[in-house]
């Protein structure tokens, strides 16, 4: 039997931006909030040793341990699902701030196109452009009204930026200036505009200057270090919960983080949520937390895993197209970029930060005219300097050995004379694209892993072929002496790193037909259950989803507190 | 004290390792390792002022024979040239070494559950041998290998016979059944590159002279200054060790 603790208000599963943004607004609320995290306690001193290449970017310090779990793969319903057994195409991240702790802080909003992707497609294309098999439907909720979320989250994040000049209307400018310009973003900007396109500094979590936000934290600015992406920031300059909403809600005195705490599952009777069962893992005890309202904020794979491992909702059948917890999972198509060398131009790329970048949204969703392209959306594009690091980054032109004495020549003269642009491409939603419950392989508690059915389709392989193409004009211009373009997208491979922007899921929109949760990311069948996260997308954008996920919590969380001081009830 | 008596210790071990081994006494002539260790007798002869011994340069995983043909392939791959040292110069093979003795090597941070069954390339590695257990066979095999293709363990041919080996190795061109050829060579130029880049706490790199090569400025704290400059600026390296201690 499990220990049953004392009822609270709130319970979080997961400890990332989704719930620490949830905990934070909550709690100032007045609402007792208890934040259970499967990892361990995390904080700014604990990377002084952060700058090791080898730990924490190719042996994964901070992701999720997959010897205890990890997720399935197959390409279709026609062959075996296996589990990943080692990491590739994307990093989960575990412990306090989850992910967040690792991002590299490109914060970009999602164009007003997104959320209306179905209506506006059809309205300027017909209802024939969209393919047979692709699943995109309106997000029940419009940019406009998203805006004052998405503003919230930028605020309290210090986001450094300048205006998309094709972007959605802005209710107020960035927080902070953009970060600096480098010369190969100089060279960038300089090519985009002579080829009429519309460059601007890439929104960055990484403080172009000290900043302090309404909730009174004070943040050191990003000292260009360059060890963000899947390293801790020494400084705090990267926003991540641990320096931001985390500390905001502790310091209420009504949020309770208990870490080494696994949720396995969602208790419930009826069609209402009344708490999670746990496990403390440095004790093996299972222990029931009630609550009034369970927030799931466990990162795409847990959110769903642990509706369908509870029995909550209706669980998504790729045959009939019914059923909602699984579908439109969708990922990002990134390989379509291109490589550029220049022969007598250095660059000081070992300098850098996560989000220092230029982008440009002149091919990214409805932009640009699609009636003679074989593909819906589209891609930001961009070069961004994170900070080259030397065992990962052996650039070599096409042709060069990848071995030996030539290739050894090759990679130390080219190593700070290439440069990148890349494409970051929507992935739209298919009905055969799903997730659900391996029926073989289970984690270390004996419960079934998650299963992705995934593969790339025609409209991205178009996609990737025609972004390519741009990034390679784009670095023509540039001056580059030599260009590879990397057209071809293959079908998708777990095994080399893409992205770690899953999406889909547990989706919102404005009928429980077709969404599992509503805009406030409440379920549909389940009222005092709210589940948050990158889950709730219908389709993925061409950019990064922090932005618009902490959007969302925001959201959700008015909306957990207006049905906390409610009579129940559905909140649209 | 407690330093003498484990010297001590290792010292009458020896002794008796020798003594049971049956050497001192039955006077036998045996070859490799434990040949060697009664040739390093006699008295010790007068150095310049000797360099602190680099206690890290020793073996945590890998068998002698093992050591030389790894050290061999990581210099085929990553070769002393004009432009500076080579894998065996920056310690890349005891790099290699060491991570196979801890997580990496059994896979402690990888689903090892099974069941197991082979899978599409796009599903990943699906085997149910450890880091450890493929270098095991793979250098095994390049052994084989050079043995019947050119009548010598590996490290004993010439680097263009080396070269060939690797090739046929990364081409599939040699037929294992247990592991697969490519996907070992992979495994071994990644390492390797590793070995050469990684801070030099993991016993590669040695000096930061990989760093040097590629002239990374290692573990500065901050590039505020440079992020800017339109020069190649260049700085002499920094390792975690100089920002433990400074
Ligand atoms: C290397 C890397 C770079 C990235 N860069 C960017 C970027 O530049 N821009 C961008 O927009 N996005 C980026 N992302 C994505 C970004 O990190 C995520 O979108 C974001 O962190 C998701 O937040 P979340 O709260 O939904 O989930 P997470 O941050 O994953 O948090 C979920 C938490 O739940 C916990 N949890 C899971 N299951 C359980 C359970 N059963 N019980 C208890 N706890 C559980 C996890 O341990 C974790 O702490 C990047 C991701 C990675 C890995
Ligand atoms: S680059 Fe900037 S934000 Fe990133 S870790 Fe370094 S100091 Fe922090």
């Amino acid at each position: 039997m499990a220990r049953r603790l004392p009822k609270v208000d709130v319970v979080i599963v997961g400890v990332g931006w989704g719930g620490g943004i949830i905990a934070s607004e909550l709690t100032k609320q007045g609402l007792t909030v208890v934040g259970l995290e499967r990892g361990k306690e995390r904080k700014t001193e604990d990377y002084y040793m952060v700058h090791d290449e080898l730990r924490y970017a190719l042996r994964y310090e901070l992701m999720q341990d997959l010897s205890k779990e990890t997720i399935t793969f197959r390409s279709n319903t026609r062959i075996r699902a296996l589990p990943m057994r080692q990491y590739g195409s994307f990093l989960i991240g575990t412990g306090l701030g989850g992910a967040g702790v690792h991002w590299n802080g490109q914060t970009f909003r999602f164009l007003p196109y997104d959320f209306e992707i179905r209506s506006k497609t059809i309205e300027r294309y017909g209802e024939d452009k969209i393919p047979e098999g692709m699943t995109i439907q309106d997000w029940g909720i419009t940019y406009e009204e998203m805006e004052p979320y998405y503003d919230r989250f930028e605020k309290m994040a210090g986001i450094s930026g300048e205006e998309n000049p094709l972007g959605g209307k802005r209710s107020s400018p960035y927080p902070t200036p953009p970060m600096k310009q480098t010369p190969a973003i100089k060279l960038f900007a300089e090519a985009a505009k002579k080829l009429k396109l519309n460059p601007y500094m890439m929104p960055s979590a990484n403080l172009s200057q000290a900043y302090t936000n309404e909730d009174g934290v004070s943040r050191a600015a990003c000292q260009y270090c360059g060890y963000c992406e899947r390293f801790g920031c020494e400084y705090g300059a990267k926003a991540d919960p641990v320096v931001t909403v985390i500390p905001v809600a502790k310091k209420t005195g009504k949020f309770e983080i208990r870490t080494h705490s696994y949720v396995r599952r969602i208790l419930h009777t009826g069609n209402r949520a009344t708490g999670v069962l746990y496990t403390d893992t440095t004790t093996g005890e299972e222990i029931e937390q009630p609550a009034d309202i369970v927030v799931l904020t466990s990162y795409v794979f847990n959110n769903v895993r642990l509706l369908l491992l509870s029995n909550l909702g209706r669980p998504y059948d790729p045959a009939t197209g019914k059923g909602v917890i699984g579908k439109n999972y969708a990922y990002q198509v990134i390989r379509g970029g291109a490589t550029g060398f220049f022969e007598d131009r250095e660059f000081n790329l070992y300098a850098g930060a996560g989000a220092l970048g230029i982008t440009l949204d002149d091919y990214n969703g409805d932009n640009f005219d699609h009636s003679d392209l074989k593909f819906l959306h589209g891609a930001s594009i961009s070069l961004s300097q994170t900070g080259l690091r030397p065992i990962a980054n052996n650039p070599v032109p096409s042709g060069t050995p990848n071995w030996g004495k030539e290739f050894k020549a090759a990679s130390l003269k080219y190593f700070y004379r290439t440069l990148g642009v890349g494409a970051q491409g929507a992935s739209m939603p298919f009905r055969h694209h799903f997730l659900d419950l391996d029926p073989t392989y289970r984690d270390v508690f004996g419960d079934p892993l998650i299963r992705i059915t995934f593969d790339f389709e025609e409209q991205d392989r178009q996609l990737a072929a025609f972004t390519a193409d741009k990034c390679g004009q784009i670095l023509k211009e540039m001056g580059a002496t030599h260009v590879d373009v990397r057209r071809e997208l293959g079908p998708y491979d777990i095994t080399p790193y893409q992205s770690t922007h899953n999406t889909g899921g547990v989706i919102m929109g404005a009928s429980p037909d077709t969404s599992a949760v509503n805009n406030y990311l409440q379920m549909w069948d389940v009222e005092n259950l709210f589940v948050v996260g990158a889950t709730a997308f219908p389709h993925n954008s061409g950019y990064n989803p922090t932005d618009t996920v902490g959007a969302l919590a925001y959201r959700a969380a008015e909306g957990i507190a207006k049905y906390a001081k409610g009579n129940g009830g559905l909140l649209v | 004290m407690a330093q003498t008596d484990e010297r001590q210790e290792q010292a009458v071990s020896r002794r008796k390792f020798l003594k049971n081994s049956g050497l001192v006494l039955g006077g036998l002539v045996i070859g490799g390792v434990a040949g060697s260790l009664l040739k390093t007798q006699g008295p010790p002869v007068p150095q310049a002022a000797p360099a602190a011994p680099d206690f890290n340069q020793a073996l945590m995983y890998f068998t002698p024979e093992q050591f030389r043909v790894v050290d061999a392939a990581t210099e085929r791959i990553f070769p002393e040239d004009e432009n500076g040292p080579g894998a065996r110069a920056l310690g890349a093979a005891y790099f290699i070494d060491h991570q196979l003795s801890g997580d990496w090597g059994f896979n402690a941070r990888d689903y090892m559950q099974g069941p197991f069954f082979p899978g599409e390339a796009t599903q990943g590695y699906q085997g149910r041998l450890k880091r450890r257990e493929i270098f095991d066979i793979g250098i095994q095999e390049m052994n084989n290998y050079s043995t019947s293709k050119f009548g010598k363990r590996f490290y004993e041919l010439e680097a263009d016979q080396q070269d060939a080996v690797l090739k046929a190795f990364e081409t599939n061109e040699v037929k294992l059944t247990t592991i697969s050829a490519s996907g070992f060579f992979q495994m071994l130029r990644a390492s390797t590159l590793e070995g050469i880049y990684a801070d030099p706490l993991y016993g590669g790199n040695k000096n930061m002279d990989g760093w040097r090569l590629k002239r990374y400025p290692g573990n500065q704290m901050a590039y505020t200054q440079v992020i800017e400059q339109d020069q190649f600026v260049k700085m002499d390296p920094k390792s975690l060790r100089d920002h433990q201690h400074g």
